[in-house]
C-alpha cells in the first residue's frame, strides 16, 4: 500500500482541475490530481500515484528509478494491476474533454 | 515493465555499507526502527540486514495499516458488510484480514456483497451507479491514504451522493511513535522515518522525537541505497551525540508537507480521543473520525455497529512483533499455525507486515548471503 506508482500526465481533464489522464507503463487511466493543485501539474509531468491520487510531482529520472524499484521489489505487476483497476474515469471525464478528444482524433 | 533487475548504483551501495562498517563503534549496539511497512518490505526483499554490521539491529515498526487494526474493527466492519442493502468495499490488503467470523473474502463466499476497490473514488462511483444500495468504504491507512478518503468525501458531499459512507480506520503515525518511545520495554536509538506519509505531513512534525526524546530521525526513500544512506546518517548522528530530523528523501518529501492534503484532512476529519491499536493498545489522539458535518457519510453513525473488542488469539504474539520486542520468527505460531496462506494475525497478511515479509524473504536472504 505504501509503494507509490510513477505515472506521466497525458492530459488534464476539464473537471475543476481535479482529474487527469496518466500513463503508467502504457496503461492509461484517470487519476485525481487535486492534492497537487499548488504544484501546477501539466502534461508530460511525472507524478507518484497512490490509490488513484497523485501524491507528489517527481522528475522523469526519479520516475524511472521508482519503476525500477517496483520491478526489483516484484511489485511492478501489482502496481499495474492497481492502475488498471482505477474505475472512476467515466464520471470524471467531462463533456469538454470528450469534445477535446474527438477534436484530437479529427486532426 | 522492462527495467533492469538490479540495484541502482551498486558501487555506491558498497561504498555506503563500507562507510557504515567503518563508522560504527564496536562495543555499541544500535537499535534502529523503520517505522513504515514499505521500508520493512524493502529491507527484507533486498536482504539489507546482511549488508550491515551485526551490532546494527533493524526493528520493524507499526507502519502497516492493516497490521495495527484490531480484530474488533474488522468485526464491526463485517457486521455492516452482512447487511443485505450494503455493498462493502475495501482495498485488496483488507480482503484477507481475519475477523472472528472470517475475512471479507470469506464473507463474500457466504453471500455478502463485498468488492475490492483500488481507490476510494471507485467506491463513490459504485454508489452513483447503485442508488438503491448502500455503499460502504472500509478506509484504512496512515496519513498517506487519508487525504484520498478526505477528497472522496468532499466529492460525495458536493455531488450529494447520499448512499455512500466511510467506515473510518485512518490512523496517525506520530502518536504511535510517541507510544513506542513511552513504552518501557522499547529501547530504540533512532528512527528511519516513513517516506510517503511524510510527503503529506512533511518532516517538521517529527521534531518532537529529537527535541523531547533525544532520538534522531532520518526520513528515507525506499531503494536499497536510500535506506543505507539513511542508516549511515543515523549512525553519524548517534556517534556524534546529535538528535535531529534529517530528510534523506528530500527529492519527494517537502519539509512542510502537502498543504492541499493537510487542508482536506482538517476539513473532513477530527482526531479521536483514543483508538485501539493491535499490539500497542489504546493510544490517545491516534486516529481520525469524520467531523460531525460529515456524519451523513459516516458509516459508524449510519449503521449501528456492535463496537466489539476482541483480544488476539492468546498464542499469537503480534503485539510483541509489532513493537519490535520479538522478531517475527520467534513467535510461537510463525510458519506453523500462522502462514501467508492461513494467517492468524494481520502481520502475516499484508506484504508490508513484518511476518509476511520475513516469511517470504528471510530464506532468500540467508541463501543470498554468500
Amino acid at each position: 500500500m505504501c509503494l507509490a506508482i510513477p505515472g506521466q500526465i497525458v492530459r488534464l481533464l476539464d473537471d475543476e482541475g481535479q482529474y487527469a489522464v496518466v500513463d503508467v507503463s502504457g496503461v492509461r487511466r484517470t487519476i485525481n490530481i487535486g492534492l497537487l493543485r499548488e504544484d501546477g501539474v501539466k502534461p508530460d509531468d511525472w507524478v507518484l500515484i497512490h490509490v488513484g491520487f497523485a501524491m507528489s510531482k517527481i522528475s522523469g529520472e526519479q520516475a524511472m528509478d521508482q519503476l525500477r524499484l517496483l520491478e526489483m521489489l516484484g511489485e511492478a505487476s501489482v502496481a499495474l494491476e492497481e492502475v488498471s483497476g482505477y474505475d472512476f474515469a467515466e464520471r470524471a471525464e467531462s463533456t469538454n474533454d470528450r469534445q477535446a478528444r474527438s477534436a484530437e482524433r479529427s486532426e | 515493465m522492462k527495467y533492469v533487475d538490479e540495484f541502482r548504483d551498486p558501487a555506491l551501495i558498497r561504498k555506503t555499507a563500507d562507510e557504515i562498517a567503518r563508522l560504527i563503534e564496536r562495543d555499541r549496539h544500535y537499535r534502529i526502527m523503520e517505522v513504515c511497512g514499505g521500508h520493512t518490505f524493502s529491507i527484507y526483499r533486498f536482504g539489507l540486514q546482511r549488508l550491515l554490521p551485526e551490532n546494527i539491529e533493524l526493528v520493524h515498526g507499526p507502519g502497516c495499516p492493516v497490521c495495527v487494526l484490531p480484530m474488533g474493527r474488522m468485526d464491526d466492519g463485517l457486521a455492516i458488510a452482512a447487511r443485505p442493502e450494503v455493498i462493502f468495499t475495501a482495498f485488496g490488503d483488507v480482503m484477507r484480514v481475519p475477523g472472528r467470523r472470517g475475512t471479507p473474502l470469506e464473507m463474500r463466499a457466504k453471500g455478502a456483497d463485498v468488492r475490492m476497490v483500488y481507490s476510494p473514488l471507485d467506491a463513490l462511483k459504485l454508489a452513483m451507479e447503485n442508488p438503491d444500495r448502500q455503499i460502504v468504504f472500509f478506509a484504512v491507512g496512515f496519513e498517506t491514504t487519508a487525504p484520498s478518503t478526505a477528497l472522496t468525501l468532499l466529492r460525495a458531499r458536493s455531488l450529494n451522493v447520499d448512499n455512500f459512507s466511510v467506515f473510518c480506520n485512518h490512523v496517525l503515525i506520530l502518536p504511535a511513535i510517541r507510544a513506542i518511545l513511552d513504552s518501557p520495554d522499547m529501547r530504540i536509538d533512532g528512527f528511519i522515518g516513513p517516506g510517503h506519509v511524510s510527503t503529506v505531513i512533511g518532516a517538521r512534525p517529527y521534531e518532537f522525537i529529537a527535541r523531547e526524546y533525544g532520538k534522531p530521525v532520518v526520513i528515507s526513500g525506499f531503494e536499497p541505497l536510500d535506506l543505507l544512506q539513511s542508516i549511515l546518517m543515523l549512525i553519524k548522528q548517534l556517534n556524534q551525540g546529535r538528535a535531529e530530523v534529517e530528510n534523506q528523501y528530500a527529492r519527494v518529501v517537502p519539509w512542510d508537507g502537502n498543504r492541499p492534503a493537510l487542508r482536506a484532512l482538517a476539513e473532513v476529519f477530527a482526531v479521536r480521543p483514543f483508538f485501539e491499536w493491535r499490539g500497542l493498545g489504546f493510544i490517545s489522539q491516534s486516529a481520525l473520525r469524520l467531523r460531525d458535518e460529515f456524519a451523513a457519510w459516516d458509516a459508524e453513525a449510519r449503521f449501528s455497529v456492535p463496537g466489539v473488542r476482541v483480544t488476539d488469539p492468546k498464542a499469537a504474539q503480534c503485539g510483541e512483533v509489532l513493537k519490535g520486542v520479538l522478531p517475527p520468527n520467534r513467535c510461537k505460531l510463525f510458519g506453523r499455525e500462522c502462514t501467508p496462506e492461513h494467517p492468524v494475525g494481520a502481520l502475516m497478511v499484508s506484504s508490508e507486515g513484518a511476518c509476511a515479509a520475513y516469511y517470504h524473504y528471510v530464506h532468500a536472504m540467508v541463501t543470498a548471503g554468500d
